[in-house]
C-alpha cells in the first residue's frame, strides 16, 4: 500500500488562558500602544453587545446576535486586514466591524431593522451583514476573483460559523479560491454551538480546518480566545494571498458565551457547567494580564476605559433612539437603478397608506 | 439565434473591458450551445472563465464580481439546473442595492436556456420563468428572434441590475436572420408587436411565438385578424402595451409553454382584469403547458402548445 495523501492541521496559540506567552511575541505586539489599541476595541465591543441585548429585552431593538466570548477573534481579524481589504461578514462580527469604521449607530439602526444601517460611511466596499448561511463565502470568492482579474492587491476575508461549514456553499467557495488561487480568507469561527446542535453532531471531522484539505488549500487552527495568535495567523494568510499565494482557511476555536440570539434560550440545550468552564477562558482575560505583567495596564486605566466605552455607546443609542423611521416609499427608492413604471403605482399607494412617522418609542405598535 | 448571442457577447467585451463571461464549458468548449464560441481565444481565460461544476458558485460569485466593479455574463447550461443558484440570487443578488440602500449592486447577467421541443434529455426542457418574475429586484427577459435575442442581450448586459436571460432552446438553430453586429441595444421592459391585427390579441414569448404566429397565418385565412406581441421582458411587464391592443381587440389569448398554475399568463389575465375588463367582449382564454412534470421527449410536443389549441382558443373567443 502506497499512501496517496497526507495531512496535517496546526494549532496555533500564542498566550494562554492566564495572559503568559506560549509562543514567540508576535511583532505587532511589540508596540504596546497597538496591544491597549485592541484590547481597547475588544472592551467596546463588549459593552456594545450587553446594550444591545439589553435595548431588544425593552423592546428597542430586534433580535440581536451576540457576540460575547468572541472579541479576540472580531478584534484579531478586524487588526489583521487592511482597509482597502473586503469582508464578507456573517451576522455577529461586531468587532470587526467596528475595528473597519462601521459605527455603532449604523449597527444599532440595521439591527432595529433599517436598511440605512447597511449604508455604511466607513467601509463602503464591505459586504453588508449576511443572514443566510454561508452564502456569503461565495461574494467573498467572488470579490476576489475581481481583485485577481482587475490585478489589484487586494484581499477578501469571508466569515463563517461552524454550523455554516455544513453547507454546500462552504464547500463550493473553498473550491472555488483553490482551483482559481484567489486571493481570499475563510475565517471559521467555531464557538461550539450552530443554535443548538453542537460541532459533534454536525461533522465526524476532527476539525473544521482540515475541510480545506479536500479544496487542496491550507487550513489552521487558532485559539480563538487568543488575540495575538489570532491577528498573527490570519495576517499571514493575507499576506500569503495579497501575494498570489492562495487562499486559506482558518478555524478560530473559540466559545458562545451568550445565546444564539436574543431569540434563543442555551439553557435548553447545553449545560451550564460548560458554559461556566469556558468563562475561564474568555479573550480579555489574558489581554489584560498580558498587559499587566508589561506594565502597561492598571485598574485606574481599566475603570477609564469602562467609562469610555460606556460613554461612546450611550452615545450611539441615544441617537438611534432619536432616529425616525424611514418614509414608507423607501422600500422603493433602491430596488432597481430606477424604479421601472408598474412600480410608481405601488410606490404611491405605500406613500398613500403610510403608517405614521416616529421614532424607536413606538416600537411594536 | 445562438451566433446572434455569441456576438453580442463579443461586441460587449470588446467594448466594456468590465465585462467578463463565466460559466460551465464556456471558456474552450465555447459553452454546451455555442453561445460563447471563441470568446475565450479573442478575450483570454481572465476574462471569459470555466467555472467550477456548481451554479451556487456561479451565481454567488457573480454576486462578488459585480459588487466589485466587473459585469458577469454568467450561462447556467440549463433551467432545471438553475435551482441551486436560486439561493443566491433571491436573497443576495436581487435585493444588495436594496439592502445597502444604492451603496452596492449586482449589474449581472444570467443566461440560460428556456423551454424544451429539441428532444434532450430530462431536466433540460423546462420552463419555470414564473418563479424568477415573483422576485423582486430582478428583470426577466426572453427573446424571440436573433435580431431580439442579440439587442436585448445587450440592453441586459448594459443594464446597472440583475437581468435572467432566457433563451429558448428550439430558436438557437431553427430561426435564422441576418443580424446586424453594431452594438445597437433594443429597450427592455417593453413588449414587441410581431404582426398587427383587429380582432384578438395573442400574447406570448419566446419559442411560443412560432406557434402563436403560425396561429394568426390560420386564422388569417379563416378571416380572423389577429394581434401577436412578444411580451419580451416578462418581468416587469409593459402593461401599456398590452391594455393599448386589448382596447382594440376586446379579445385576449395567452399562450406560454410554461406550466398554467400561477404562471406568468395569469399575471398578465390579472391586469387586464383590473385595467381593461370593460374593453374584453369575450374569456381570456390561456393557451399553456399543462401542470404536469414536463414529459420526456417523446410526448414533448404534446407538452407544448401546439397552434391547434392556439387556434381553438381564439375561436372560442370568438364564439363569445
Amino acid at each position: 500500500m502506497t499512501i496517496a495523501a497526507e495531512f496535517k492541521i496546526d494549532y496555533r496559540q500564542t498566550l494562554d488562558p492566564a495572559g503568559r506567552l506560549v509562543a514567540p511575541l508576535p511583532d505587532f505586539a511589540r508596540d504596546a500602544a497597538e496591544v491597549v489599541k485592541m484590547y481597547a476595541a475588544m472592551t467596546c465591543a463588549r459593552a456594545f453587545d450587553a446594550k444591545a441585548v439589553n435595548l431588544q429585552r425593552t423592546g428597542q431593538l430586534g433580535t440581536y446576535a451576540p457576540c460575547l466570548g468572541h472579541e479576540a477573534t472580531h478584534i484579531g481579524i478586524g487588526a489583521a486586514m487592511r482597509p482597502e481589504d473586503v469582508l464578507a461578514p456573517v451576522y455577529r462580527e461586531v468587532g470587526t466591524q467596528m475595528w473597519r469604521g462601521v459605527t455603532l449607530l449604523e449597527m444599532l439602526t440595521y439591527w432595529g431593522g433599517d436598511e440605512r444601517g447597511n449604508d455604511f460611511a466607513g467601509p463602503r466596499h464591505d459586504f453588508p451583514w449576511c443572514i443566510p448561511i454561508a452564502t456569503q463565502t461565495l461574494h467573498a470568492a467572488g470579490a476576489a476573483m475581481a481583485f485577481k482579474v482587475r490585478r489589484e492587491p487586494r484581499c477578501a476575508l469571508a466569515y463563517i460559523g461552524d454550523g455554516g461549514t455544513s453547507e454546500g456553499a462552504f464547500y463550493e467557495a473553498i473550491n472555488l479560491a483553490g482551483a482559481r488561487a484567489l486571493p481570499v480568507v475563510f475565517a471559521i469561527v467555531n464557538n461550539g454551538w450552530a443554535i443548538s446542535v453542537p460541532v459533534a453532531a454536525q461533522t465526524a471531522a476532527a476539525t473544521l480546518a482540515q475541510k480545506a484539505v479536500a479544496a487542496g488549500i491550507p487550513g489552521v487552527q487558532v485559539d480563538g480566545n487568543d488575540l495575538f495568535a489570532v491577528r498573527e495567523v490570519v495576517s499571514q494568510a493575507l499576506e500569503t494571498a495579497r501575494r498570489g499565494g492562495g487562499p486559506c482557511v482558518i478555524e478560530a476555536l473559540t466559545y458562545r458565551l451568550s445565546d444564539h440570539t436574543t431569540a434563543d434560550d442555551a439553557r435548553r440545550y447545553r449545560a451550564n457547567a460548560e458554559v461556566e468552564r469556558a468563562w475561564a477562558h474568555e479573550p480579555m482575560i489574558r489581554v489584560r494580564e498580558y498587559l499587566r505583567r508589561e506594565g502597561a495596564w492598571s485598574d485606574a486605566k481599566e475603570q477609564a476605559l469602562l467609562e469610555d466605552c460606556a460613554r461612546q455607546v450611550d452615545d450611539a443609542v441615544a441617537q438611534y433612539l432619536r432616529c425616525t423611521k424611514p418614509p414608507a416609499d423607501a422600500m422603493f427608492d433602491h430596488l432597481f437603478a430606477q424604479l421601472p413604471a408598474h412600480l410608481r403605482e405601488q410606490r404611491d399607494a405605500a406613500r398613500r397608506y403610510a403608517s405614521p412617522p416616529g421614532g424607536h418609542s413606538n416600537w411594536q405598535k | 439565434m445562438i451566433e446572434a448571442i455569441a456576438l453580442a457577447h463579443g461586441w460587449e467585451m470588446q467594448h466594456d473591458e468590465s465585462v467578463v463571461v463565466i460559466g460551465q464549458d464556456v471558456g474552450a468548449n465555447g459553452g454546451v450551445f455555442r453561445a460563447t464560441a471563441g470568446l475565450q481565444a479573442r478575450f483570454g481565460a481572465d476574462r471569459v472563465q470555466d467555472t467550477p461544476l456548481a451554479e451556487a458558485t456561479i451565481a454567488g460569485m457573480s454576486v462578488g464580481m459585480s459588487a466589485h466593479g466587473l459585469k458577469p455574463v454568467a450561462e447556467i447550461q440549463f433551467m432545471g439546473f438553475l435551482y441551486p443558484a436560486l439561493d443566491q440570487i433571491v436573497n443576495h443578488m436581487s435585493r444588495l442595492r436594496n439592502r445597502t440602500r444604492g451603496r452596492m449592486s449586482c449589474p449581472v447577467v444570467i443566461r440560460t436556456p428556456h423551454g424544451g421541443g429539441i428532444h434532450a434529455p430530462e431536466h433540460h426542457s423546462e420552463s419555470t420563468e414564473t418563479m424568477l418574475c415573483h422576485v423582486p429586484g430582478i428583470r426577466v427577459v426572453c427573446p424571440s428572434s436573433p435580431a431580439r435575442a442579440y439587442g436585448l442581450l445587450l440592453a441586459a448586459i448594459r443594464d446597472p441590475d440583475p437581468v435572467m436571460f432566457l433563451e429558448p432552446v428550439r430558436l438557437y438553430r431553427a430561426v435564422r436572420q441576418e443580424v446586424a453586429d453594431d452594438g445597437r441595444a433594443l429597450p427592455l421592459d417593453r413588449c414587441y408587436i410581431l404582426r398587427e391585427g383587429s380582432d384578438v390579441t395573442l400574447v406570448t414569448w419566446g419559442a411560443m411565438t412560432l406557434e402563436t404566429m403560425s396561429a394568426a397565418a390560420e386564422l388569417e385565412a379563416e378571416g380572423v385578424s389577429a394581434e401577436v406581441i412578444d411580451l419580451a421582458t416578462l418581468s416587469p411587464i409593459d402593461s401599456a402595451t398590452l391594455l393599448e391592443s386589448v382596447a382594440k381587440t376586446g379579445r385576449l389569448v395567452i399562450v406560454h409553454e410554461a406550466a398554467r398554475n400561477v404562471g406568468v399568463g395569469a399575471e398578465i389575465a390579472a391586469i387586464v382584469a383590473e385595467h381593461g375588463l370593460y374593453d374584453l367582449q369575450a374569456p381570456v382564454q390561456r393557451v399553456t403547458g399543462y401542470d404536469t412534470v414536463v414529459p420526456l421527449f417523446r410526448l414533448e410536443h404534446d407538452y407544448i402548445p401546439s397552434v391547434r389549441r392556439i387556434v381553438d382558443a381564439v375561436r372560442r373567443t370568438l364564439a363569445g
